[in-house]
């Protein structure tokens, strides 16, 4: 294996970390203020179909863009809804979420496109193109004669989406927000003591709600680059369980920002070896391709039986808070 | 004092939640440029128009009732196992394994081997993530998912590498023999009408006796004491001696077992060999039918027969009227769960004051008025 087919790798790596990424911030701003969210999926794949339809009937991505993040905020307002304001079950309410988003998307794909529940493929014009930084080279035969520092910014760094990109801005600014603002730090009490908070006269609602509102957005925006950026098109059933890949990024993360960036890039890469190699010959024994699909779920596992650190919630996790005790 | 009467909280709040979650369906419907009512009738005649159509839905049914009483007696432990998907691919995985080592000369002693194996396979599947909650508080949910998943990557392995027929590209196990054919409705209720394709076979009679069984348990014996006290309280039942680890346990084991002999229906009884993703969402179905019934064994056959009139009737409907995606049928199923189990306060909190207005109106016409 040489030095540029380990860069493929891991270029591919980076592309398809990016939705998980994205779900799994989602994922952490809405359990840090303490609303579970199994409904990361459902939220990816109605963005994921919104963008890709109105992409295709407007020609214009970035429209494509702002009708999934519309979509995903929808169905996380019905999250809060549920889950905040009539204090209902939050992981019923997820997976709730999940088949609306799963059954609606194809209807409603069959009703406008009538093609079994897809979109049109998308033309270049209506899916985010690569960025090609400056002094990147972009044909396969110039980088194969870079040296290693030019092949790594030719194929790794340079020649993704701008939402690969946004991604990975979302990391520091996520962490900023979460650790160093009045506003991250009201959420993450909220997530832990509610009463608290209320006591210091701050809206455990409006907090949650926040918190619940900023998820659809990242939901959208990944679901928005599964069939804008990464294909171009929605199919059904696209985000194919990559909802609850985030989640276990997110626990193998122990919601923190920064290592959930890292649960992503290695499920990522996961992904992206099982992609390439369909069995893995290591020595004697040959590693199915299941085997790597299944190794973050198995990983995810392991780290919640508690044989690697013990993932600890946040405390007032899946629990209504009730005003008047 | 401040309750409503027993039949509102068992069958009035479900009933409104439901009729919500039809009315809001029909509203998707109406938007996309269809006839709710329309489509209805088609649907209502598809499921319970024919022989050929209760057959269908029965089979469906059949399936629903396991899953949903999985979901049920977890639910009863408060317990919430999302796992029934990977728990009945497990199930399928055991029915196939006894039925295809074993040369039997009976379908009698087949079903009770594969019964055996089924829950024996899929309860297992269950017991790991019991035991996590259970001894290292892994939350069940996250767990059971994780399981789903890791199911689903073990079958596609074990169908395509190890099971799948020699010379064959389909990833399915070699067909069961012919000894092992489950008697289907055409040969027991043939007088009904029922023909030789039906799906339905005598799996519906398991499914009816495990709700009994199921009853009996939660209703009847001390276990089922515990499991619902446990449910309560889970701080109380400690403190009257209950074994937490234990509950969880048994518990995760017998719904997982329930989930499990859903394959003896659809595995044995249907397909009469292993295929890819049998499930078919069953196990998600399951969530709704219990919500939907409150986790009652009788609440869960009428859930489950609504849902097998979908499923079947939404076949029908996509024959009918092609503008209507089956995936309709997914959209009902999400807004029934949404609305019965998320929402449920949205509908009980106002049923809850009419009551208490309607008692306190009764309260003040039978108290003498003190100024008179």
């Amino acid at each position: 294996m040489d030095f540029l087919t380990i860069l493929q790798i891991l270029d591919s790596t980076v592309r398809l970390a990016t939705p998980l990424l994205l779900a799994c911030l989602a994922g952490l701003w809405s359990e840090r203020a303490g609303i579970f969210d199994i409904g990361l999926e459902g939220k990816m794949l109605i963005a994921a179909f919104f963008a890709a339809a109105i992409a295709y009937t407007s020609g214009l991505v970035w429209v494509g863009l702002l009708a999934g993040i519309a979509a995903s905020i929808v169905l996380a307002l019905l999250h809060g809804l549920a889950s905040i304001t009539f204090r209902g079950n939050q992981l019923i309410s997820g997976v709730a979420i999940n088949f609306l988003a799963a059954g609606l998307a194809v209807v409603i794909a069959q009703t406008w496109f009538a093609q079994g529940g897809r979109t049109p493929q998308l033309s270049s014009d209506a899916r985010f193109a690569n960025i090609e930084l400056p002094g990147a080279a972009t044909r396969i035969r110039d980088i194969a004669q870079q040296g290693p520092l030019g092949q790594t910014y030719s194929e790794l760094i340079s020649g993704h989406s701008i939402l690969v990109y946004l991604a990975l801005a979302c990391v520091p600014l996520t962490w900023w927000l979460l650790y160093r603002t009045r506003f991250g730090l009201r959420l993450r009490a909220v997530g832990e003591n509610p009463a608290a908070v209320d006591t210091a006269g701050i809206s455990v609602v409006g907090l949650r709600f926040a918190a619940v509102l900023i998820a659809g957005v990242l939901c959208g925006i990944a679901g928005a680059y599964l069939s804008t950026a990464l294909s171009s098109g929605f199919v059904k059933d696209m985000s194919a369980g990559r909802g609850f890949i985030a989640l276990a990024a997110l626990i193998f993360a122990k919601w923190r920002p920064w290592y959930a960036l890292s649960a992503c890039l290695l499920f990522g890469f996961f992904d992206a070896v099982g992609n390439r190699y369909q069995n893995i010959q290591l020595g004697e024994f040959i590693v199915p391709v299941q085997f790597m699909q299944a190794l973050p779920y198995i990983l995810v596992v392991i780290v919640l039986a508690g044989l690697v650190g013990k993932a600890i919630p946040p405390r007032a996790g899946g629990e209504p808070y009730v005003k008047e005790r | 004092m401040d309750k409503m009467p027993k039949w509102a909280d068992v069958v009035l709040i479900p009933l409104i939640s439901v009729i919500l979650a039809l009315l809001v369906s029909g509203l998707v419907v109406a938007i996309i440029g269809e006839s709710p009512w329309r489509a209805m009738q088609v649907m209502v005649k598809g499921a319970f128009g024919s022989a050929y159509g209760w057959g269908y839905t029965l089979y469906y049914a059949t399936n629903f009732i396991f899953t949903g009483l999985a979901v049920a007696v977890a639910f009863h432990a408060r317990l919430f196992n999302i796992g029934g998907e990977g728990q009945a691919a497990l199930g399928g995985l055991g029915v196939a394994v006894i039925l295809l080592a074993v040369d039997w000369p009976h379908w009698t002693l087949a079903l009770a081997a594969a019964m055996g194996f089924s829950m024996l396979f899929a309860a297992t599947w269950a017991a790991i993530p019991a035991y996590l909650q259970a001894k290292r508080g892994s939350h069940i949910v996250i767990t059971t998912i994780m399981f789903n998943y890791i199911a689903s990557a073990l079958l596609v392995y074990l169908l395509v590498n190890v099971l799948r027929v020699e010379g064959s590209m389909a990833p399915e196990s070699a067909s069961f023999a012919a000894a092992t054919h489950l008697p289907s409705a055409a040969d027991f209720a043939g007088g009904l009408g029922f023909r030789g394709s039906t799906p339905l076979n005598i799996s519906i009679f398991l499914a009816l006796i495990a709700c009994v069984l199921v009853w009996l348990l939660i209703w009847r014996t001390r276990l089922g004491y515990e499991i619902r006290a446990f449910g309560h309280s889970e701080t109380a039942a400690v403190y009257a001696g209950i074994n937490p680890t234990k509950i969880i346990m048994i518990t995760m084991l017998i719904s997982g077992a329930l989930a499990g002999m859903m394959a003896i229906n659809v595995v044995m009884g249907e397909a009469e060999r292993l295929v890819l993703d049998f499930v078919e969402g069953a196990g998600f179905v399951g969530i709704a039918v219990a919500l939907m019934g409150r986790s009652h064994p009788v609440g869960v056959v009428l859930a489950a027969l609504l849902f097998g009139a979908l499923y079947q009737g939404g076949a029908e409907l996509q024959f009918e009227m092609p503008a209507i995606s089956r995936e309709m049928i997914v959209v009902i199923q999400a807004l029934v769960i949404l609305f019965t189990g998320a929402l449920d306060n949205m509908v009980r909190m106002p049923v809850q004051k009419l009551f208490l207005a309607l008692k306190r109106r009764r309260d003040d016409a039978a108290r003498p008025n003190p100024t008179e």
